[in-house]
């Protein structure tokens, strides 16, 4: 579980994450400007590059291709863990099951 | 000074010529031979004097593994500007073109990346309106 937490612990890689969520298989080219130009960020493509690697040892993103282009693919299947992690959690009033 | 050409370089010319004709729409501007290749320029219709497209024969041995990267990462080499992006991709779709990005907006701008069949990838991009702003 730890890398899913590391994984999860810096907001480029948090807002990648929603991203492919959100609309999943995105070129490197196309995350960067979404990160750039939506999300206001100055990161460069090598930078997004690490972050992509980082989620990538996590299990929960992998490049597939598409003809010779190459797509980053979310698979949140490694998040269960740490849902169940959390929720066993004793919860809030406010923030009820 | 003023720019007249901007080039791109194509896996095959007459190939380029037809995909850059019959399916972006571009007019054949100069055809003459250069040797085994041809100076080969296309220009859009509604600015036929406007800055020529050439279709540069990718022969340097350093074009093509220079594309292929391109290519991998989803970077288009030249961007085009279009009224609708959303009408243009589905017109475009229609006539077999391929897609790597469907329209999406990117800040101030929506844009969308096809594949020119000989090599690289081309933007299509629309400013917004300024009331549609920068959500996602």
């Amino acid at each position: 579980m730890d890398p899913i937490f590391q994984a999860l612990a810096h907001p480029a890689r948090r807002l990648l994450v929603e991203e492919l969520a959100d609309r999943n298989d995105q070129t490197l080219f196309e995350l960067t400007v979404r990160l750039n130009q939506v999300h206001g960020l100055a990161m460069t493509r090598q930078a997004v590059t690490k972050h992509l690697a980082v989620l990538g040892e996590a299990g929960l993103v992998r490049a597939t291709t598409q003809g010779r282009t190459t797509v980053h693919h979310l698979d949140p299947a490694p998040l269960t863990a740490a849902r169940q992690w959390l929720d066993a959690i004793p919860h809030t009033p406010e923030d009820p099951r | 000074m003023i720019i007249t050409t901007a080039s791109i370089f194509v896996d095959d010319q007459a190939k380029a010529l037809d995909f850059y004709t019959t399916k972006l729409g571009f007019q054949l501007k100069t055809d003459v031979p250069a040797g085994p290749f041809r100076w080969l320029t296309v220009v859009s219709p509604t600015a036929p004097d406007g800055v020529e497209l050439l279709l540069e024969p990718s022969e340097h041995p350093a074009v093509r593994p220079f594309k292929e990267a391109l290519v991998a990462d989803g970077i288009p080499f030249n961007s085009f500007g279009v009224d609708d992006v959303q009408a243009e991709y589905e017109q475009l779709t229609a006539l077999g073109v391929r897609f790597v990005q469907e329209p999406a907006q990117m800040g101030p701008v929506t844009t969308a990346v096809l594949d020119d069949t000989c090599g690289n990838l081309i933007q299509i991009a629309a400013m917004n309106a300024p009331e549609s702003g920068t959500t996602a």
